[in-house]
């Protein structure tokens, strides 16, 4: 059997580095292979299409539904658009996916590996090309082995094209997030494009190209902290990727020699019965990162499955049960060895480790929608100017000086007062008048979407309590409903 | 370290030799293509330091074959600032001081150009705040020794105060009532008696009266004869709350005595004029800024000095 790869654990020691052992997966079909093309073609096509699909915000603001704008500092999702002071939706989302992927690990095991990482979507999807250009498991370690030729040459030259063509797709998607997407992709072909643009595109290409195409399981191996953190995510009860060594060994070899041994139920040259692996090493063939799950529980198990797909042909084939390597939790392997019956799966979903996570994850998701749809689109900021603090004026009154923050949030432009309470006689002015023409109220444009950024002036009299707690208030002229206030102080001494 | 090393049986893989609560480590070998990440890595960091600046030479570091300079980057950065900018400064150049509120635009821009330009010029001798020193005036305040409004800051900070050689310069001074002998002790502490009770700070009393008759008639002619100044001599109004060199007995009688004034450099001859202008606008935003009064007529500006009240109508219209 020359198609297999070299055992992992068999090399040489004393040796600090070593070459890494080319996997070249066999091509499987069944139950989890076709869930991952499912998974594959949803994913990939989110990834792709999102960019493209457009929502009306009116004349003030760009109509693309997915937009991070950082030239403007804007993130706009459907209708939600957040401000950089609203960053806390963006962390809240990220606390959400790291909970996200606890629920899942805890529960599932690591199914984000197995299925949905991109890492894993896009090894996938180059191991699919490599196939189709290259052939079968056989061909491909053969054509490795082989010297270089024309034929060689031909094919590799193909076999990467294809790559770069998918790299530069995935690369150019992901710019198309932070621009709009129509015009940013007839600036790309006619090189009008920004030269950010081309970098992000050239440099996701090649990570894309290297990591899918090259480095593969060593991502998720040597680089990839998920990994680490998953294993002490999960417990006794998460799902994982088991080969069931109870029923398996001892191993017999080869489908003929197993069916009789099994009529049997008797192995010759030992006193166990023999087990339902034939050794046939199917498992190691379809394995995308190359290890034996014979050998337990292990770091490169991204728990994709295929090997179970792989088995249970097998099994079928020599009439054996299924699932000899199947989705199996620490406590159901023990009940199976003695004998016992397993749990029914969704008791082990519902656990207090599971219930914790995912009630932690849809309280921060149900206190975010709560604030978003609570949130109000005009906001005031007051910091006290505080060098100098408090100023004598020639009448003898004293003025302090605050730099006012008005965000119009809508795709508007409005007018605004803006008021202040907590000190009788107040007079407002702003850096651009003079005091003669101070108020009791200050009125401002605001234009759409954006923040005004103002000096107001407030003198008082000199009688009073040496600090005074104030509110400034703003107030949209068109709508007396929309307002906010700002707290801040009024100082009669200081400097 | 090495002789101690043990083969993990189920592996074949040499040992660590550490152990933490059972838990050993195996001495894995490392992927080959990390190998040469690093050597790569040293290639790249040796080929860096060659083409920017990085040796340490005897006067200076090699410059890199690149010819990279992060000063040069500073003039670049610089110069593109200046092209952004030179729409707003021709229109600043052009357009006189005291139109620039018209174009609130214009004028926004100005008060930031100013106070940036503050910070390097101005700083030194009224304050990071503008909130000033003895003797060197606050500018947040709404008292003006000179005039508060967009045109008389400009003239201050373009010609300056008593600037010597500068015949444009504002020019005033003060005599020395005590050291010219003009006044003895007593006249003088009577004299501060009574500015202490035109400034609402002690009630009449016999020694006020007396000052009173001295100041009608030395301090007068140029403090007026309510005491509210004379914008176009310099003379600070003494009935309000703003003491540029305070208002105690003590500092009052030294003033009196010694006679104290402050000399302000012309910037006119320092600064471009649009830095000039935009400083004047960024001084009167500071929260004292008056309007100019006959704001359409710039011609008749300087009848409008020679105008007395002008400086008490603008001091009546605070105080209600």
């Amino acid at each position: 059997m020359n198609d297999q790869p070299a055992n992992l654990t068999d090399r040489e020691t004393n040796q600090f580095f070593e070459a890494r052992k080319k996997v070249f997966p066999r091509r499987i079909d069944g139950s989890f292979r076709r869930l991952k093309w499912v998974i594959m073609v949803v994913t990939l096509a989110i990834y792709y299409v999102t960019p493209w699909l457009r929502w009306d915000r009116g004349p003030y603001a760009p109509d693309q539904a997915v937009l991070v704008d950082l030239a403007n500092r804007r993130f706009y999702m459907f209708s939600i658009e957040i401000w950089p002071h609203e960053f806390y939706y963006v962390a809240g989302l990220l606390i959400m996916a790291a909970i996200g992927l606890f629920v899942v690990t805890s529960a599932v095991g690591r199914a984000w590996c197995g299925y949905a990482c991109p890492q894993t979507v896009w090894t996938d999807l180059f191991m699919h090309i490599e196939r189709f250009v290259d052939g079968g498991r056989r061909e491909q370690y053969k054509l490795d082995d082989a010297p270089w030729g024309p034929k060689k040459v031909a094919k590799r030259l193909t076999k990467w094209t294809l790559w770069l063509l998918v790299a530069i797709a995935t690369g150019g998607a992901w710019v198309f997030y932070f621009a709009d997407a129509p015009m940013l992709a007839r600036e790309l072909f006619s090189g009008t494009a920004p030269q950010t643009a081309y970098f992000s595109i050239f440099i996701l290409t090649m990570t894309t190209f290297i990591f899918g195409g090259f480095m593969r399981e060593q991502v998720c191996i040597y680089m990839c902290p998920w990994p680490r953190i998953q294993t002490a995510l999960m417990d006794d009860q998460s799902l994982q990727v088991t080969y069931k060594h109870w029923r398996g060994e001892p191993r017999t070899r080869g489908i003929k020699r197993a069916k009789a041994m099994q009529a049997e139920e008797v192995d010759a040259s030992s006193l166990l019965p023999p087990g339902d692996c034939i050794d046939c090493k199917a498992c190691i063939a379809v394995c995308p990162t190359g290890i034996d799950i014979r050998e337990g529980p292990q770091i490169g198990c991204i728990t994709c499955a295929l090997c179970i797909d792989a088995c249970d042909e097998v099994m079928r084939r020599i009439d054996r049960p299924e699932k000899l390597i199947g989705y199996t939790t620490v406590e159901d392997e023990k009940l199976a060895m003695a004998g016992k019956v397993p749990e029914p799966p969704l008791k082990r979903l519902l656990r207090p480790r599971t219930l914790i996570y995912f009630a932690i994850w849809a309280g921060i998701g149900l206190a975010m929608l709560f604030v978003l749809g609570n949130r109000s689109r005009l906001d005031i900021d007051a910091g006290q100017i505080r060098n100098p603090l408090a100023i004598t004026l020639s009448d003898g009154d004293i003025r302090n000086g605050y730099v006012i923050k008005l965000r119009n949030m809508e795709q508007r432009p409005r007018d605004f007062v803006v008021t202040v309470e907590g000190i009788e006689q107040a007079e407002l002015w702003t850096d651009l008048q003079s005091r003669a023409e101070a108020t009791r109220q200050i009125r401002f444009e605001v234009p759409a979407d954006s923040v005004a950024r103002r000096t107001l002036y407030l003198a008082a009299p000199a009688e009073g309590p040496e600090r005074s707690d104030i509110l400034f208030t703003v107030t949209a002229l068109d709508d007396e409903t929309a307002t906010a206030s700002a707290p801040t102080n009024f100082n009669r001494t200081g400097n | 370290m090495a002789e101690h090393k043990e083969i993990d049986q189920p592996t074949g893989t040499e040992k660590v030799g550490h152990e933490w609560d059972g838990i050993e480590e195996l001495d894995t070998p490392m992927p080959r293509w990390w190998l040469w990440t690093l050597y790569a890595t040293i290639v790249w960091g040796v080929a860096y330091t060659i083409a920017y600046p990085a040796w340490p030479m005897i006067e200076k570091a090699s410059d890199g074959l690149l010819g990279w300079s992060s000063r040069g980057d500073l003039h670049a950065d610089l110069a593109a600032e200046e092209e952004r900018r030179a729409p707003m400064t021709r229109a600043i150049a052009q357009i006189p001081i005291e139109r620039l509120p018209e174009d609130s635009e214009l004028l926004r821009f100005a008060v930031e150009g100013g106070r940036s330009a503050y910070k390097v010029n101005c700083v030194q001798c009224h304050g990071s705040g503008a909130a000033g020193f003895p003797g060197y005036p606050n500018l947040n305040d709404d008292d003006w020794l000179w005039g508060g409004d967009l045109q008389a800051i400009h003239q201050t900070l373009e010609h300056g105060i008593r600037e010597p050689g500068n015949r444009e310069s504002r020019y005033s001074e003060m005599p020395a009532f005590g050291e010219l002998g003009i006044l003895n002790r007593d006249e003088m502490n009577d004299v501060v008696s009574f500015v202490r009770v035109m400034s609402g700070q002690d009630s009449a009393s016999n020694a006020s009266r007396r000052g009173q008759a001295i100041y009608d008639i030395q301090c007068s002619s140029c403090h007026g004869a309510d005491g509210t100044g004379n914008r176009d001599l310099g003379a600070p109004n003494l009935t309000d709350s703003i003491w540029l060199y305070g208002g105690d007995r003590e500092s009052l009688y030294r003033t009196v005595d010694q006679s104290r004034y402050g000399i302000m450099p012309s910037w006119g001859n320092r600064l471009d004029p649009v830095t000039v202008k935009m400083l004047a606008a960024y001084v009167h935003s500071l929260g004292g800024g008056e309007e100019l009064v006959e704001q359409d007529d710039s011609t008749e500006v300087d009848t409008n000095t020679d105008d007395a009240p002008d400086p008490v109508t603008q001091n009546e219209r605070p105080a209600g």
